[in-house]
């Protein structure tokens, strides 16, 4: 009975981190129609802001509460920056042009970002647990947790229900719809898409990138982490439908719990029991899960 | 008969490949130093020459790695399984193999498009990885070495090594461009470029978009395949990492940086990528793949036909889509 506990806390845990990194994706794909290779770059990116900043401070005794602000800081200064300079200098040329080639161009710029991390972080792992032990743990059952895995559960809830909150009631969130529902009807009455495109765009960097930030102090920050994440948060992504956040929630909970029961009833399943869900439900549903309708347009 | 294919074989692509295949012997056969450099990038441009196939069709998979490792895990296998050294045993078993695996996967694979055919190739390759890994008996996560092939069936068949080996790669790579351009020409050939352009023109003229798309699917995967067990020989070692996504993201852009406008295409790209990485690990081990996303991004830009787009023979069309062009306008504005 308590493995069943377990494969559910262990893939609700892991859910809830593969959703704070797809999050951004999604919304990415959702506006702008760019599934975003760099994706795990930006992702790395924030992981190694993130040591950056907290490191010396850990090393210097800082406040250990303060510290994870400060990786949110970190996440949110290095993704706003490099996702404005991606969106701004590169991504914005190629508009309008084939999903294939914008997919091509994004796997140039995870091509540059994964160098670029290596030129100014080199390639020796950094390791920054202070954090992550510092909550301590929380019983369960006779199973014990991690309590910064619940901190991670916290952050997700907060990012996946302010964005729908954020979509749904302001107005700035309406206007972003009516963007993502039809482009050039927006530009015509009077939307600035490419403002609302950059900003998207910022915000997807951020979400990766705090998602980096917050899984940095749990493992060593090396070179080749945005590699793994890539293809996994395309998988939760596809499986819930591109450009949507209930599908994105869904995706990764599906992902989540595939792969915890994989772990716990079959241990060499755990890396492609995920790829076979993909596989699956895209036979099943081309577009994913909970696709979003498009509006056919003549 | 004869006249008509020897007329429509005096064009830019035959001259660019003749003189292309001419260099690469000999510079492989001049300078043996090179000779392991130019049987890789032989090897990975046949993977990339059905790629190409693919991207002319409007199509980027992201999972020729999954064709590349069977291929190469078939010549494995026959070795050390059932100690099958024979080469044109091994390649023939390798190209069946991996065509009769895209046939099948082709079923489900022709009725996607765009980033989900990208994504659904890429998933499948990443089960192929995720099996390998896993799988003891093939070596796990260490995979395992590959002898040297054979040629002839006496009492001491000829080992086939060193330069023996290269010219085997040359050779395969010519047959390879010959049979891509001759399927380039023909009516199957030619519903590519036409399909990407407007598949439901395609259909209404009467035949089936997804047959192709399928059929396409099929020589890149045996070509694929073909390019694995190659490669299989050239490095003597297969393991999982073959199967990987980034191998597949390298095929693409080959594939891409080379363009797509002759058979011979691929071959360029895959030369260039790998004596920059030999350079590259000599001089910058660090920074060789800024340079590489950056060249992509410059010929996504502004040669939007890959290398091969660059001056040789009609400059017309390659670039040219109306459709594409005018949404380009009204979306950039």
């Amino acid at each position: 009975m308590s493995q069943i506990y377990a494969v559910l806390v262990d893939g609700v845990m892991y859910a809830a981190w593969l959703f704070l990194v797809a999050l951004g994706l999604t919304l990415v794909y959702g506006v702008l129609k760019i599934l975003n290779m760099a994706h795990g770059s930006l992702y790395a990116l924030g992981a190694y802001a993130g040591v950056t900043l907290i490191g010396p401070w850990v090393a210097q005794g800082g406040n250990l509460y303060v510290s994870y602000l400060l990786l949110v800081l970190a996440a949110i200064v290095a993704g706003g920056a490099i996702g404005f300079i991606m969106e701004r200098g590169i991504l914005k040329r190629f508009y309008g042009q084939d999903p294939v080639v914008l997919l091509l161009v994004t796997y140039a710029l995870f091509l540059i970002m994964e160098d670029a991390i290596k030129l100014v972080w080199g390639v020796d792992p950094y390791t920054v647990s202070e954090p992550y032990s510092f909550l301590g743990n929380f019983d369960l059952g006779d199973l014990s947790y991690p309590n910064y895995n619940f901190l991670i559960v916290g952050v997700a809830l907060v990012a996946g229900i302010g964005l729908t909150a954020f979509l749904k009631f302001t107005r700035s969130g309406r206007l972003l719809r009516a963007v993502i529902h039809d482009r050039e009807v927006s530009q015509a009455m009077g939307i600035r898409v490419s403002r609302y495109f950059v900003v998207t765009f910022m915000a997807g960097a951020v979400l990766a990138a705090i998602g980096g930030a917050l899984t940095a102090p749990t493992v060593s920050v090396a070179p080749g982490m945005g590699v793994e994440i890539v293809v996994l948060t395309f998988a939760v992504v596809v499986i819930g439908g591109l450009g949507s956040l209930p599908g994105a929630a869904f995706g990764a909970l599906l992902v989540g719990l595939v792969r915890a029961s994989a772990v716990h009833y079959w241990p060499q399943g755990e890396l492609f029991s995920i790829y076979i869900v993909m596989a699956l439900v895209l036979a099943v549903r081309p577009k994913g899960i909970f696709a979003p309708l498009e509006a056919r347009k003549i | 008969m004869s006249s008509a294919i020897s007329s429509q074989l005096r064009t830019p692509g035959t001259w660019l490949a003749v003189a292309g295949f001419v260099v690469i012997g000999g510079a492989g056969l001049a300078l043996p130093q090179w000779q392991f450099l130019v049987s890789v990038a032989l090897s990975k441009g046949i993977v990339a020459l059905g790629l190409a196939l693919l991207l002319r069709t409007g199509l980027a998979s992201f999972g020729q790695a999954l064709f590349f490792a069977v291929g190469a895990y078939c010549v494995g296998l026959g070795m050390n399984d059932y100690g099958l050294t024979e080469l044109f045993a091994l390649l023939a078993i390798s190209m069946l193999v991996s065509a009769a695996l895209a046939f099948v996967l082709g079923f489900l694979l022709a009725r996607y498009r765009d980033i989900f055919f990208a994504m659904l190739t890429l998933a499948l390759s990443m089960i192929c990885y995720g099996l390998l890994l896993n799988n003891v008996e093939l070596g796990g996560s260490d995979g395992f070495n590959v002898n040297a092939p054979t040629l002839g069936s006496s009492a001491e068949p000829w080992q086939l090594t060193g330069t023996n080996l290269f010219a085997v790669g040359l050779i395969a790579a010519i047959v390879c461009v010959m049979g891509v351009a001759l399927y380039m020409r023909s009516t199957p050939g030619r519903l590519g470029p036409a399909i990407k352009d407007n598949e439901i023109r395609v259909e209404y003229l009467g035949t089936s978009a997804r047959a192709n798309i399928h059929l396409t699917y099929v020589i890149a995967g045996a070509l694929a395949g073909l390019g694995g067990a190659l490669q299989a020989f050239n490095i003597g070692h297969i393991d999982p990492d073959m199967a990987f996504w980034t191998t597949s993201g390298e095929f693409v852009f080959i594939a891409v940086l080379s363009g797509t406008r002759f058979a011979f295409s691929p071959f360029i790209g895959a030369l260039l990528l790998e004596v920059a990485r030999a350079m590259a690990y000599r001089y910058a081990p660090n920074t060789w793949q800024i340079v590489m996303g950056a060249i992509m991004l410059a010929i996504i830009a502004f040669l939007p036909g890959g290398l091969t787009s660059l001056g040789l023979g009609r400059r017309k069309p390659a670039a040219a889509h109306p459709v594409t062009q005018t949404k380009t306008a009204t979306d950039a504005a």
